[in-house]
């Protein structure tokens, strides 16, 4: 479904992604985690296509289509999806509107039959009950003071509506209390399919006692530098980051020593 | 200069040319008020680009030349005005055609007690005195009084809408000037006067069947707001892409009263509009709103002074606009807190969505505060539209065209919102999202 290869992004004139590679394939989980500022969310946008990462260097194909030719709204059209770790508020802009603006683009991509506002009202609701949302936030603007937890479950409601082939959540566990973290995670285990796959951006282990990745990927310095099973993810709770910083470090010298000799 | 004294020639032989025309006409209140007009003008003159006021927006468009006074009204149907009108809104409807009321697609029906409205030209002659005894020849706007005095000389026709004390109208009041592609003058003239405790809405608005090349329109309003009156006065600017507007509204409202105005500068190549409004009493809540949708080569400048005469009042100044291509927009906004209006609590706010390079904003907030115990703020921001914002709308999979009409619909929407009545708010709306379609659409991708 989606196959990373080499990827090089940079902001500006710093490189942030130095040769990610990464395969997830129809109806996999994959966590990634990874320290502060190891490019975990500029990864997420890079899939996405945020204009303001530069790719300089790899290629990363979706169903076989070249993913960095596309411009975003092609990406979401194709199955796509970006729950955002800060959500943007749009005043002035309604919820409703916006999410069956979004539903009824991709449905006309698919060559599907529009939405209208009737038949849209009583999807939504079943998809608000799904991430316990609500229905009075559909009055108000994108995300227009939300609170953290409410945003969230916006995202989550999206993801519900819009039906992504491949969903990235970015950290969409961080700033959530135990209740929204479980009720974000139940939406995300209720749509997960075999054929959809999902990326889960996360800083702690917290998320995945609820949605269970069959990879983890540990990002450090733009790069991957471990991939496991769940229990790499218990490891790093445990342990940290450090001892991979370590054992890394060990090894460089190791490989120094033996090309020396 | 000599250009200029050429065109204030011409304009006073077209005053004597207009006044041979009206036979017994010229002994009317109406032409008395006529006779001061020309002479105020000649006083006056014209503005020039070293006037203050005018250094944003060179006038020479408008006073190089003169624009003949359009002496007949051009054929136009009720099928051509409907765009122009709030559709399933009943009420009175006044049409003027190239400045002539017309009686056939006018509309004036049975009115509530204490309401009245006339077309000066339709008036009985002693009634006509008493109504244009009202009108003022010139204005207070010293910098622009030239056009003031320009539209009054030159005034054929005029909406007169009066409210008496404790009365109100609950339809909205519709007046239609229309232009049917007639090159020249026409001088749109509203009095509006609301007694104590009444309550009106009222929309002005100014459309064109052509592009208009070559019109002038100098319009003038003005409106007396009673103590505790209640007023909604909305002024609709589409005229045609390449016609000029100069116009004045003065207003003047008395103790706890609620004056709104709504301004939507939708279409017109050179628009100017000066809104003066003077809070006499204590206890008034005044608001002045805008929205400017300036695209092409259009120029479009807003120039609003609120006088604070008296203590314990507040005004809410917001002023919006949305350029697109080589468009030109400027904001004035002068708050003048006199010394005697203590807790004055006065707000103003102007805010700019470039979607061009090539457009230009000029804003100039301006306050004038000589009371010491008051509470004035403004704030004037120009930007483009939210890139995070953007990116998102098109992560859910909304085009990037569309993304850019939403983003732009929720910033002008705002304006549109605070449109009371429900019938012409849905109006403006649906002008609104026509004209940023156009515009838009001019600014093609990214």
């Amino acid at each position: 479904m989606l196959k990373i290869t080499n990827l090089h992004a940079k902001v500006e004139d710093t490189p942030i992604l130095n040769g990610i590679n990464l395969e997830v394939a129809p109806g996999e989980i994959h966590a990634i985690m990874g320290p502060n500022g190891s490019g975990k969310s500029t990864l997420a946008q890079v899939i996405a296509g945020h204009s303001a990462f530069t790719v300089t260097e790899g290629t990363a194909h979706y169903e076989g289509q070249d993913l960095l030719a596309m411009n975003p709204e092609d990406r979401a059209r194709e199955g796509v999806f970006l729950a955002f770790q800060y959500p943007v508020e749009i005043p002035g802009v309604n919820s409703a509107y916006f999410l069956r603006t979004g539903l009824n683009e991709i449905r006309r991509h698919r060559n599907e039959e529009e939405v209208d506002a009737y038949d849209f009202l009583s999807l939504i609701r079943d998809k608000m009950k799904l991430v316990e949302m609500d229905e009075s936030l559909l009055k108000r603007s994108v995300n227009e003071g939300f609170s953290g937890g409410e945003k969230k479950r916006h995202e989550v409601l999206q993801m519900a509506v819009l039906e992504p082939r491949l969903a990235i959540l970015d950290e969409t566990d961080s700033g959530l209390d135990i209740d929204a973290l479980r009720v974000v995670a139940n939406g995300v285990n209720t749509l997960h399919t075999p054929v959809n796959s999902a990326i889960i951006v996360t800083h702690y282990q917290r998320l995945l006692e609820y949605i269970v990745p069959d990879y983890v990927h540990v990002l450090m310095g733009g790069r991957i530098v471990r991939s496991g099973g769940k229990e790499l993810a218990l490891q790093l709770e445990e342990k940290g980051y450090d001892w991979i910083r370590e054992e890394d470090a060990d090894a460089e010298i190791a490989t120094v020593k033996s090309a020396g000799a | 200069m000599s250009k200029h004294s050429d065109t204030m020639n011409a304009y006073v032989t077209a005053f004597d040319d207009f006044e041979a025309t009206l036979n017994g006409g010229a002994t009317s209140a109406l032409h008395a008020k006529r006779r001061e007009g020309i002479a105020h003008l000649r006083q006056d003159g014209l503005p020039t680009a070293r006037f203050e006021a005018w250094r944003h927006t060179n006038p020479a468009p408008l006073t190089s030349t003169c624009y003949a006074p359009i002496e007949r009204p051009g054929q136009i149907t009720a099928a051509e005005i409907a765009p122009f009108v709030a559709a399933n809104v009943d009420g009175p409807l006044l049409v003027f055609t190239d400045g002539s009321f017309s009686h056939e697609l006018s509309r004036i029906d049975a009115l509530p007690a204490g309401v009245r409205i006339h077309a000066l030209s339709t008036t009985a002659d002693g009634e006509q005195e008493s109504l244009v005894a009202n009108l003022a020849s010139r204005t207070t706007l010293a910098e622009s009084a030239g056009f003031s005095a320009l539209n009054t000389a030159f005034m054929r026709d005029g909406a007169v809408i009066t409210i008496d004390d404790n009365c109100r109208l609950d339809t909205p009041v519709q007046i239609l000037h229309v232009n049917t592609g007639q090159p020249g003058l026409t001088t749109p003239r509203v009095l509006l006067r609301c007694g104590a405790d009444s309550e009106v809405t009222v929309v002005e608005s100014f459309a064109a069947t052509t592009a208009g090349t070559g019109t002038l329109t100098s319009s003038v309003a003005e409106i007396t707001v009673g103590a505790r009156a209640n007023v909604e006065y909305h002024r609709i600017h589409l005229h045609g892409d390449e016609s000029f507007h100069t116009g004045s509204v003065h207003v003047t409202e008395q103790e706890g009263s609620r004056f709104t105005g709504h301004t939507f500068c939708l279409a017109g190549r050179i628009l100017r509009e000066d809104v003066h409004t003077v809070l006499c009493g204590e206890n008034i809540e005044s608001t002045l709103n805008g929205l400017s949708l300036p695209h092409g080569e259009d120029h479009v400048d807003n120039y609003t002074t609120i006088e604070h005469a008296a203590p314990n009042c507040s005004s809410h100044e917001l002023y919006k606009g949305v350029l697109g291509g080589r468009a030109h927009s400027v904001f004035r906004g002068k708050i003048h807190v006199h010394r005697v209006a203590q807790k004055t609590d006065a707000y103003q706010s102007n805010q700019n969505l470039l979607m061009s390079d090539d457009a230009e904003i000029n804003s100039k907030p301006q306050l004038e505060i000589y009371a010491d115990d008051v509470k004035c703020s403004h704030g004037s921001t120009t930007g483009q539209l939210d890139a995070d914002a953007l990116f998102y709308l098109r992560t859910r999979g909304i085009g990037l065209q569309e993304a850019r009409r939403v983003l732009t619909q929720a910033f002008a929407g705002e304006l549109v919102d605070r449109v009371q009545h429900d019938g012409v708010r849905a109006h403006v709306d649906t002008l609104v999202a026509a004209r940023l379609a156009i515009l838009l659409g001019h600014q093609g991708g990214a």
